[in-house]
């Protein structure tokens, strides 16, 4: 039993460390740190980060490989799509030209690292300063303000940038408690479904006792968080976005293919090479999705700027990096998970706004948050050892 | 009778599961050159591993005694301090230094803030001409041959003041001049003074330089042989070093019908993929028959493992020349991928370096290379996966709890039924196993044959690699006897012995 309190304690220790540091937070804000709008706040702006971070995480797993080039080409990336529609071109196309930039430099990056073997590190930094210096020529040096409506409203920027209620009314909104409940209520019909899938063929499954109190804390956090945005605005358009990248991801991860030669190709890329898998396409899908991942982060940093300019998303490539690797996924490649990255991301978010809240200096800010990236890859590495 | 320099007394050494080395005893005089010899893993290694404290002291029993003194050796310094220094198999230079910076590494001349240059590159010149180097000391070591990086090894360990130099199979990697070169320098030495302990697979060269020679046999000392007082011939040797006894170490296989041949290969030739213009495998030629399993036997280095993997979708080596026909017909495999989709699969040496990946479940490892047969439009199915792996866990008797656990949790001989398993899921129809039981226990390798067993028996081709030479002469229809890249020989399991195959090498090895 003892043993089992101590797994349990091991795989969820991020997740401890985020309920700890909230409670921490909650008693030196004197609760602000959970008024509706700082949950609103912590969701909206930190989309990049989840965004880029579920880029991020692909290229980790390919064995620690990093993008270093995100911050500029998200810059990049905002700055064509805020021009364009300053000369009121079509927003949809736009939009298309914004993410097929991302991917193109995806590419870019990831056929000299896949094909001709530069380092990820030295190809990326390259791209950090080449796609700032393009997004300063794309912006001429000056700021581009986006007066698009239909813009901003989408991809969560501006006043209205929420999902519309749509049953009306004042005070609670409605639709936000309506997808809240509706979510949990999937939940445990595919928890459900999968169970008695695994018991009619014979697998083993959780013992009940967990899988239900793993089903009750989730829907616990999730009707909670919806309660608290429904006493506010409602859900953030910038939310929905997350939700569809985040679950889109997990999915890859765990259940494709191609998620599968990420792993591998992290954990052990000679074996990799030996079953018949071209390591070069892994570590080229990796980019290429990074890219993608950063032309969509664009999007929603301009969005939620209002505009365009070219310190845009300095620093950005950094909180994603430390989002990732707060949350598990090892500096050597091969292990990392989409909800181990969720939690390293929340944490982040809530160690900054707890201590903005606070009135903690920015200077100080920075020393604490590299004081905690600093103890998980502690972490990480201790707990590598002992397995050795 | 000269002094005792080194006396090394019951040294018993356990890895997780084995027991490496079992009450081993060496003496060694002062002056003389002792060799060392045995079959791969016979303990060797770890003997003098333990000397040099790379295993330090308590990791093992037993005492060592050097010099008169019961030593205590913690690590390498320690014994290097003594004057006991190892010269390993593989050369540990820096390429990208010179050879005086290389010397001196870890033991630079001058002050601990300024380096004395002038020192260090005068020191490694003097050193140098004793090992009969006329090179520079600032020349870079990547820009000498092998044969000299080798004399570098021995000059850098003069620079240590050796007393007992240990060389670890110094001649592996030279040429035949380079090689005899070495070994007239070792008796140079010796009339010297220095002791001298030489680990060798070469017996020839064994008898040309050895004063008494120890014979190490599955982690113990069989026997040593004095030079001076008594004839010694290779025969003689090699009854030390194989002389086991072995009965039912290898389930029978009856019935099985050897057919059509199924694999050709012809005057296969293979570059190292760095050296390119060495030959590591030369002119191979050979073949295998449905249900049939045939053996290659050769040493550690003989190329057996180049040529594998150069078969299998030229994932070794370059300017890989000759023909390759499937069942009758020529093809060319350009990667891994075309050769699992043309039926051929190679189980390598190297589980944990080039098969599987240990952070991964069971389940994980055993579909990875055939992800085709588990999956719908790169989407998983999870639950045919599941089948798979339990359907194969049971078949080869893996024993684990359940098979999401991680392969890095599992022991040796499980690890390896693993591994088959990924390889059998790909369906093959020649199946290449590259030293299938290295590493893993008596009662698993039992097993792995029986496995293999029936893999021929339903109708496939093995070809098994191994330097275990009971093993091969156990499992094998047919012996090829492989030697410095080459074919040297080839024989029927039922006519061949131990002292006829090691014959076969040795018979090469003077060819030349």
């Amino acid at each position: 039993m003892n043993l089992k309190v101590m797994d349990i304690l091991k795989k969820y220790t991020m997740v401890f460390a985020l309920i700890l540091v909230t409670i921490f937070f909650y008693w030196q804000t004197s609760g602000k740190i959970l008024l509706p709008q700082n949950i609103n706040n912590l969701i909206s702006q930190n989309a990049y980060v989840f965004v880029l971070s579920a880029g991020m995480l692909l290229c980790i797993l390919t064995g620690g490989n990093i993008d270093l080039a995100v911050g500029s080409v998200v810059c990049f990336v905002g700055g064509i799509g805020a021009v364009m529609m300053d000369k009121s071109l079509n927003v949809w196309f736009a939009v298309v030209v914004m993410i097929i930039g991302g991917l193109l430099v995806g590419a870019w990056q990831g056929f000299w690292i896949a094909y001709i073997k530069v380092p990820p590190f030295i190809a990326t930094l390259a791209g950090m300063y080449a796609f700032r210096g393009l997004a300063n020529v794309v912006l001429q040096g000056h700021a581009v303000g986006i007066r698009n409506t239909t813009f901003l409203k989408v991809f969560g920027g501006g006043d209205e940038c929420y999902v519309p209620d749509f049953f009306g009314g004042s005070g609670l909104n409605t639709t936000c408690m309506i997808a809240g409940i509706a979510i949990v209520l999937v939940y445990i019909i595919m928890v459900v479904i999968q169970r008695l899938d695994a018991k009619s063929k014979g697998y083993n499954v959780t013992p009940l006792g967990q899988e239900l109190a793993k089903i009750v804390v989730i829907s616990a956090v999730v009707i909670w968080i919806f309660y608290k945005l429904a006493n506010y605005k409602g859900i953030p358009a910038a939310a929905v976005w997350i939700a569809a990248v985040l679950i889109i991801y997990a999915y890859i991860t765990t259940r494709t293919t191609m998620g599968r030669y990420l792993y591998a190709v992290g954990g052990n890329e000679k074996a990799t090479r030996l079953s018949g898998i071209d390591p070069r396409k892994v570590y080229f899908f990796a980019y290429v999705n990074m890219g993608l991942m950063a032309g969509l982060a664009g999007i929603l940093v301009a969005a939620r700027q209002v505009g365009a300019q070219p310190t845009f998303g300095q620093g950005y490539e950094m909180d994603a990096i430390a989002a990732c690797f707060i949350g598990g996924a090892s500096a050597y490649g091969g292990e990392g998970s989409v909800f181990g990255m969720i939690i390293g991301a929340v944490l982040m978010g809530v160690i900054n706004m707890g201590m903005s809240i606070m009135g903690i200096e920015a200077n100080y800010q920075k020393v604490v948050k590299g004081i905690v990236v600093l103890i998980a890859i502690i972490f990480d590495v201790l707990s590598n050892k002992k397995k050795k | 009778m000269g002094k005792i320099l080194l006396e090394m007394k019951n040294i018993t050494k356990t890895f997780p599961g084995v027991k490496a080395l079992d009450n081993v005893n060496l003496q060694v005089e002062e002056g003389e050159i002792h060799a060392l010899v045995g079959e791969n893993g016979a303990g060797k290694s770890t003997l003098m591993n333990v000397l040099s404290g790379i295993y330090p002291y308590g990791s093992y029993e037993g005492d060592i005694i050097y010099d008169g003194q019961v030593c205590e050796f913690h690590k390498i310094t320690d014994s290097e301090k003594k004057g006991i220094v190892i010269i390993h198999q593989e050369l540990a230079l820096v390429p990208q230094m010179s050879i005086g910076e290389n010397m001196f590494l870890g033991n630079e001349r001058g002050k601990k803030n300024a380096i004395n240059w002038n020192e260090t590159y005068g020191e490694a010149d003097k050193y140098l001409k004793m090992v009969g180097l006329s090179e520079s000391s600032r020349v870079l070591i990547k820009d000498i041959g092998t044969g000299k990086q080798q004399l570098v090894e021995i000059a850098k360990a003069l620079a240590k003041h050796a007393r007992l130099l240990i060389l670890d199979e110094p001649t592996s990697s030279l040429n035949e001049t380079d090689s005899r070169a070495l070994l007239d320098l070792m008796l140079e030495f010796k009339k010297q003074g220095m002791t001298m302990i030489i680990i060798s697979h070469k017996l020839n060269e064994v008898v040309y330089v050895a004063d008494k020679i120890t014979v190490v046999r599955d982690g113990s000392t069989v026997e040593t042989l004095d030079c001076h007082t008594e004839e010694i011939s290779e025969p003689r040797i090699i009854k030390g070093m194989v002389g086991r006894e072995f009965t039912d170490r290898f389930p029978k296989r009856s019935g099985v019908e050897i057919g059509e041949i199924n694999m050709e290969v012809d005057n296969w030739t293979v570059y190292h993929p760095v050296y390119a213009e060495r030959q590591v495998v030369k002119n191979v030629s050979m073949n295998v028959r449905k249900g049939e399993v045939v053996g290659i036997y050769g040493l550690m280095g003989a190329g057996r493992t180049e040529l594998a993997m150069s078969i299998f979708g030229k994932s070794y080596g370059t300017g890989i020349s000759g023909t390759l026909k499937l069942n009758g017909k020529p093809v060319t495999l350009k990667n891994p991928r075309e050769a699992i989709n043309a039926k051929l699969a190679y189980v390598t040496e190297d589980r944990k370096g080039n098969g599987l990946v240990l952070s991964n479940s069971i389940r994980v490892n055993t579909t990875l290379a055939n992800m085709g047969d588990v999956c719908d439009r790169g989407i998983i199915d999870t639950d045919k996966e599941y089948q798979v792996a339990t359907e194969y866990k049971d078949k080869l008797k893996t024993k684990t709890p359940s098979v999401d656990q991680s392969v890095g949790n599992l022991s040796g001989g499980n690890q390896q039924k693993v591994l088959l398993a990924k390889w059998m899921f790909t369906n093959p129809d020649i199946l290449i196993l590259d030293e299938p039981t290295r590493g893993i226990d008596v009662g698993a390798k039992y097993e792995i044959y029986c496995i293999i067993n029936d893999l021929v028996a339903a109708g496939k081709s093995v070809v098994m690699i191994s330097s275990e030479l009971p093993e091969v002469i156990g499992m094998s229809d047919r012996i090829y006897i492989m030697n410095e890249g080459e074919f040297v020989g080839e024989m029927k399991a039922s006519e061949a012995t131990q002292e006829n195959i090691m014959a076969c090498i040795l018979q090469s090895g003077r060819g030349e």
